[in-house]
């Protein structure tokens, strides 16, 4: 296992930066997920990292190793792909020892036998090991994909958004697997995913790109909690975070087109402040300085997403379980203090 | 406005059920959601609503009215698909005058009505682009104001959502539940996303294998599903699922640990498991899970997980099953400690293990 870092990357296509100036130090035994929409220079930073594409400016190092001279295959890094590459004729077993047949390895068949059957109990396919990889659903194909890059023990797993061609129930406890198994097999992973939940959920620590840049690295607490922009503070977060255009009138942010007002955070704020209130700290509260009108209900059974209407301004808030609030009904409601994001007109967090 | 009636309605393509035998009343103004995996249906019911689809056999009425074999047209009912379907040579205003047009209406009403329609959908900026050069939320916005221009009887909407990014997909949901309440149009809407459906739904038509599984208001299907295929489809995750025997009061799980009964589900149980020697199956949302050593199920941390405002916790149990809890967001575990955990006895279900049918507390019948 190993670290990764990345120190000044810029990749160029034509006339397009794919990736601008990115330095990130992956540490040994993380989940790193790299989080953006397309075309943030996601994949594009693993194919650097694997070697299958050449960056023009900058260094990758592996232990602290510059790794620039290496072919990909002297990289020993898996990569695991969202369309899964299985050999179809091959058996469940057969697919999974492929990568340790490699006559450069020249792996004793009963160590084979031994990795194959300790990564299928891991992956919950032991069952499936003598079944042909074209029998098996979608789900079962891309966790003998997975177990392929993991039985071969590499110095790094890339994984390129694996878990986006399956549905949503199967994604959910894939999810949850595949967090657990890398934190029991202690291997360095780099997850690439445009999904928000996986990346909050499974990570380590995130990178959010954009557009080829760098616009945060932390915690999935840190990115939720901090969000470096606005930018940031949309991409994570379901329902999205309320975002309110504001104007400073001495000592209070007014909220545009509503009676809403919360105090400056700090004496040198600017005049214009965007303010953003995440949904669940929306609180209704019989004691709360604001009221709103409920103009939609959305019951999602574990939680009820409320839509306020503050004079012209509509606000979400997440309520736990199935609410009794009437549909048009006034209420009061309150924001939890403590946790308003306040980012200046240019989208960066104050 | 209009109510939607079903009667056996089925539908068979060579021998194989599409739509098994189906009644369902929709109400005037209703919004009703029919949610499934792809196949189990929905589209083709929707589809047979439309005239889209000849039904096999049963029948179709509209306010009363027998419109099984009243071709698409002459049901006054409008579709919107999940692919836009606009004319790309014709801009946005042209497409959604072209029903009105077809209807020979007068130009100055055409006028007044596309202007109304773009107003409340908010895409009067838009009118004179063409579709080519409109964001996918906005090409659906003008799909929906086409349908709406025509003021049908009744709104059919299959997987409209369906292309849209996430972030479009949430906020266009909230947008043609509000236009919804607004028009008081009844619709029918078809959606495989159980959030949609639970977000949008006054009830929800859940199929499965071309059978009708449960009907119900987003709380019903949610709190008391009618068997293990709805208590595993809605939900994310879905329901916890353990399998038990009944003994004397108590339900012994995998591993030794035992659960008590809530008392209203004491009888039900003792009858409804006569057949099965005692095997239950015990189910409960991972809201309904408290951790603390009070709590009567041991386990280990499979892994925990922030998802934002509040944090999941995976349980490991004896048997290898793993058991989703919703906890706090402060809450951190060491993955395989072990601890335990009890189930709000509120919140605790049952299910019969072969029927796979719900069991209902004591003197409740479904």
């Amino acid at each position: 296992m190993s670290d990764i870092r990345l120190e000044n990357i810029t990749k160029r296509y034509k006339d397009t930066t794919a990736l601008n100036d990115i330095s990130i130090q992956i540490k040994d035994r993380e989940f790193f997920v790299l989080l953006g929409p397309t075309g943030a220079g996601k994949t594009t930073t693993l194919r650097v990292i694997a070697g299958l594409e050449k960056q023009d400016a900058g260094q990758v190092y592996f232990d602290g190793a510059s790794i620039d001279d290496f072919q990909p295959a002297d990289r020993d890094v898996a990569f695991v792909f969202q369309q899964y590459s299985l050999y179809p004729t091959l058996s469940v077993y057969d697919n999974l020892a492929f990568p340790l047949r490699s006559p450069l390895r020249k792996t004793p068949e009963n160590v084979i036998k031994q990795r194959v059957t300790s990564v299928a109990e891991i992956l919950r396919i032991s069952h499936l090991l003598e079944r042909k990889t074209a029998r098996l659903s979608g789900g079962e194909m891309q966790r003998v994909s997975i177990g392929r890059a993991i039985v071969r023990e590499p110095r790094v797993f890339l994984m390129d958004e694996p878990l986006s061609n399956l549905d949503a129930k199967l994604r959910e406890s894939l999810r949850v697997e595949l967090k657990h198994i890398q934190k029991t097999q202690g291997s360095t992973s780099i997850f690439v995913t445009h999904d928000q939940i996986e990346a909050l959920t499974m990570a380590d620590r995130i990178a959010v790109l954009h557009e080829g840049s760098l616009l945060q690295l932390g915690t999935p607490f840190d990115i939720y909690d901090r969000p470096a922009t606005t930018y940031v503070a949309t991409l994570v977060g379901t329902p999205r975070i309320n975002l309110l255009n504001t104007q400073r009138v001495n000592g209070s942010l007014k909220i545009e087109n509503s009676p809403l007002e919360v105090a400056t955070p700090a004496a040198n704020t600017p005049d214009e402040v965007l303010l953003g209130v995440r949904p669940e700290d929306v609180r209704l509260d019989a004691d709360g300085t604001f009221v709103g009108k409920v103009v939609l209900t959305e019951p999602l059974g574990v939680e009820t997403i409320l839509h306020l209407k503050s004079g012209d301004q509509i606000l979400l808030s997440v309520v736990a379980g199935t609410s009794a609030v009437q549909l048009n009904s006034e209420v009061r409601f309150d924001f939890a203090r403590e946790r308003l994001h306040f980012f200046g007109a240019d989208g960066t967090r104050l | 406005m209009a109510t939607i009636e079903l009667k056996q309605v089925e539908k068979k393509f060579a021998e194989s059920f599409a739509v098994q035998p189906l009644d369902l009343t929709i109400n005037d103004g209703e919004f009703v959601v029919f949610l499934g995996p792809s196949g189990c249906g929905k589209t083709t019911t929707l589809r047979m609503i439309s005239g889209l689809e000849a039904v096999t056999t049963g029948n179709i009425y509209l306010d009363g009215r027998d419109v099984t074999w009243l071709h698409p047209s002459d049901r006054d009912i409008a579709f919107v698909f999940q692919f836009f379907a606009l004319y790309s040579h014709m801009t946005a205003r042209q497409n959604i005058a072209f029903p009105l047009q077809a209807q020979s209406e007068s130009r100055d009403q055409i006028t007044k009505k596309v202007a109304d329609v773009a107003k409340m959908l908010k895409i009067d900026h838009i009118l004179d682009q063409k579709p080519g050069s409109l964001s996918g939320g906005d090409q659906q916005r003008v799909a929906l104001a086409r349908a709406l221009v025509r003021r049908p009887a009744a709104f059919l909407m299959d997987e409209p959502l369906g292309a849209l990014d996430a972030e479009f997909r949430e906020s266009m949901r909230a947008e043609i539940k509000q236009l919804h309440i607004r028009q008081e149009a009844t619709t029918v809407y078809v959606t495989h996303d159980q959030i949609e459906a639970m977000a949008m739904g006054d009830r929800i038509v859940i199929m499965s294998k071309a059978i009708v599984q449960q009907v119900g208001t987003p709380s019903d299907v949610y709190h008391n599903p009618s068997n293990l295929f709805v208590a595993r489809f809605i939900g994310s995750p879905g329901m916890n699922l353990l399998e038990g025997q009944y003994v004397d009061g108590r339900v012994m799980l995998a591993g030794g640990s035992t659960f008590s009964i809530p008392n209203a589900y004491n009888v039900a149980l003792n009858q409804a498991l006569n057949d099965t020697g005692g095997k239950v199956i015990v189910g409960f949302r991972p809201e309904a899970v408290r951790v603390g050593d009070s709590g009567e199920i041991a386990a280990h941390v499979y892994a925990d997980d922030l998802h934002g405002g509040y944090s999941m916790l995976h349980f490991e149990l004896d048997d290898g099953v793993i058991v989703h809890g919703r906890v706090g967001r402060d809450s951190h575990h060491t993955i395989g400690t072990g601890l335990q955990f009890g189930v709000d006895p509120a919140m605790v279900r049952f299910f019969h293990p072969v029927t796979e049918q719900a069991i209902q507390p004591n003197g409740v019948h479904a």
